[in-house]
């Protein structure tokens, strides 16, 4: 095993997913009768090696579609991959024994977008938060109310809240309940999708500083998904830019916002609606995201791309380094 | 100076509840000039919403304009009849909202939605009706517009709806549109498409905006001015350099300061403490000022009152932080 496979806590190689849309009542009907049923597969993650190490913050970013959060979901092991291997402190997670199993399930914790969704309405704050303590056994039940209270106070909620429903909360306060429930199981990690997008901005700021005292004070690991490159660069210390399931570009948060390498790094880049740029002309790269059912030829980007050229169109360009720490799909860079 | 195309003085909107009224929209003035943006700035509950319904003549109860005048080309809308308001809306004063679907009907093809939208305003053929929808459509960047025409909403991406949205809401090129929060729920790099064109429409033909955000980035980049709102309230109101350079109410400084771009990587962001009041629980004085670090005693009961009556350039607030101290870029 290479020595950067066993510092990272959390390793994907080669990891797919593909969605298959089932066909429905009249398209299997119709292929009784003989017609040939149309597959439809989505390839929402398409080959991705992603390795985060232990206490590192790393921000994923990509728009709509591009499998950034199906790629978070597998990396918390919430789904399987279709292909490829995740290892977890250095062994591969499909056939750990249960309790290495169990300390892998619990080790990665996920934050969502929106709290509500992901807090059972009819459940107060207390058994939300404690639930997973007493479902796995990871306490005794007279020990957990005070795990509960320590958790809340974690994340800046007062006690008397645990026996409160989601629905008495703001939606900051709903994103605390979210992260102290995670915290009750003592996690390692984070995964983090869009945690903030549906808050205010002066609420933003406080879940962000949750988050990075939290770090300091855990010292978890992070991997951090959103669409808001402002904020990633902000708590990032590595930073992978996703686009139609692949990574394209991956680099130290600092450099990669210095010098972005990828066509589509820089048009995001050069999108960020910043405080310090009034009145511009906004210059927008064109077109849509593709549709990841029927993706582009060759690289994804080319058809929105100002640089393609003929080879764009026929030949996906590897990731490869472009310097140290740094890689990049793009054969702009072949040229030089 | 640009002439006033709009202006909104001492406007007060409230919604009954069982338990009394609520002001969602409390003593608000502001003007827009011609071919001016204005970005109206606030969190969720502040009333940036309740307004642009205010002007659009769109308040229906419980919620009711209780106080003030809305004085478009010098005539008050709130003296108008609904048919006349209904005559205006769309033709003078057009809204897009951050969910094209409550501008688009799901069961219309875009062409008799857009050709109807004419036709309600002026005679015109419904040839020549379809003829400027489609030339519309172009105009905001959607390829191949007569497809188009002939689609349902449902057909399209979200970015290509709120296009759309634009386009029925510049047919009849009106004198101000008010744009609620219409990028908010988009891609990146389809926000900047969005914003592209809209910039470009809008220097083009004149048309003055409201544009509703809670993203001071994007007012960076698009306003002209700036009004911030909180509670109900215009807190502070100026030109975006103004704004941005040099804010003097706490709560538009510590806005700013929490935009993680103001902030070294890696430190803990400037935060504003505690969280926006309900409106049902709106703190006596300065309702800011729970959150405040420059929160007086005279705050606790006293709501401060605007500093300017011209409200170009105002703010309401008793401690003000000093002039001319920029927030770190």
């Amino acid at each position: 095993m290479s020595e950067a496979a066993t510092a990272a806590l959390i390793e994907l190689s080669a990891v797919r997913k593909r969605f298959e849309r089932r066909p429905d009542v009249a398209e299997r009907l119709l292929a009784l009768a003989g017609r040939p049923i149309e597959r439809r597969v989505v390839r929402a993650v398409d080959g991705v090696d992603l390795a985060i190490h232990r206490g590192e913050v790393v921000g994923l970013v990509g728009e709509s579609g591009c499998g950034k959060s199906t790629l978070g979901r597998m990396a918390a092991g919430i789904l399987a991959p279709t292909a490829g291997e995740i290892r977890y402190r250095g062994r591969a997670v499909t056939n750990l024994p249960p309790p290495d199993r169990m300390s892998y399930v619990l080790g990665v914790q996920m934050i969502f977008q929106d709290p509500y969704a992901s807090l059972n309405p009819r459940h107060p704050v207390r058994r939300i938060v404690g639930e997973a303590l007493h479902v796995h056994r990871l306490a005794p039940s007279r020990e957990i109310p005070e795990r509960v209270d320590r958790a809340l106070e974690e994340v800046g909620l007062d006690r008397s809240y645990r026996s409160r429903y989601p629905h008495q909360f703001s939606g900051g306060q709903r994103q605390r309940i979210g992260i102290a429930r995670a915290l009750a199981v003592e996690p390692e990690m984070l995964v983090c999708d869009e945690p903030v997008a549906a808050l205010d901005v002066s609420i933003q700021a406080q879940i962000i500083n949750l988050f990075m005292d939290l770090r300091e004070r855990r010292g978890l690991t992070y991997l951090f998904i959103s669409h808001d490159l402002g904020l990633v660069r902000h708590i990032s210390d590595r930073v992978a830019i996703m686009y139609l399931g692949r990574i394209v570009e991956m680099s130290p948060a600092a450099e990669l916002f210095a010098s972005p390498n990828h066509p589509y790094t820089q048009a995001l880049l050069a999108e960020i609606p910043s405080v310090g740029r009034r009145r511009r002309t906004f210059r927008p790269i064109q077109g849509e995201i593709p549709s990841p059912l029927n993706p582009p030829s060759g690289c994804a980007f080319h058809p929105r791309c100002p640089h393609a050229m003929p080879l764009c169109r026929t030949e996906a360009p590897p990731l490869a380094a472009i310097a140290p720490g740094r890689i990049s799909a793009c054969h702009l860079n072949d040229a030089t | 100076m640009s002439a006033t195309l709009l202006e909104v003085r001492n406007l007060h909107t409230v919604f009954h509840a069982e338990k009394g009224a609520f002001a969602a929209v409390n003593d608000v003035s502001f003007s827009v000039g011609r071919g001016e943006i204005l970005g109206l700035v606030g969190e969720s509950g502040s009333g940036k919403s309740v307004t642009g319904l205010s002007i659009m003549g769109l308040i229906d109860p419980p919620g009711e304009i209780v106080a003030g005048e809305i004085l478009f080309k010098g005539e008050d809308l709130r003296r108008k009849s609904a048919s006349e308001m209904r005559l205006l809306r769309g033709d003078r004063i057009a809204m897009i909202f951050q969910d094209p679907l409550m501008t688009l009907n799901p069961v219309l093809r875009i062409g008799e939605q857009m050709t109807e939208a004419i036709t309600e305003h002026a005679a015109i053929h419904r040839a020549e009706a379809l003829r400027r929808a489609a030339e519309a459509l172009a105009q905001v960047g959607i390829p191949s517009p007569e497809a188009r025409l002939r689609g349902y909403p449902h057909e399209l991406s979200g970015g290509m709806r709120q296009r759309v949205a634009i386009a029925i809401a510049m047919l009849n090129k009106p004198d101000l549109i008010i744009a609620d929060e219409p990028t908010t729920a988009l891609d990146v790099t389809i926000q900047a498409q969005i914003l592209y064109e809209m910039q470009r429409l809008v220097r083009a033909s004149g048309t003055s905006m409201i544009w509703i955000t809670h993203d001071l980035g994007v007012i960076a980049g698009l306003a002209d001015r700036v009004a911030v709102m909180y509670a109900g309230r215009i807190v502070e109101t100026g030109t975006v350099d103004e704004i941005l350079d040099s804010p003097r109410h706490p709560y538009t400084q510590g806005l700013l300061r929490s935009v993680p771009s103001a902030n070294r990587p890696g430190d803990r962001l400037a935060q504003i403490e505690g969280m926006s009041p309900s409106l049902a629980a709106r703190p006596p004085g300065c309702a800011f000022h729970p959150r405040c670090p420059r929160a007086l005693d005279i705050c606790r009961h006293d709501d401060p009152a605007p500093t300017a009556v011209d409200s170009r350039r105002s703010w309401r607030c008793h401690n003000p932080a000093p002039a001319g101290v920029a927030v770190p870029a």
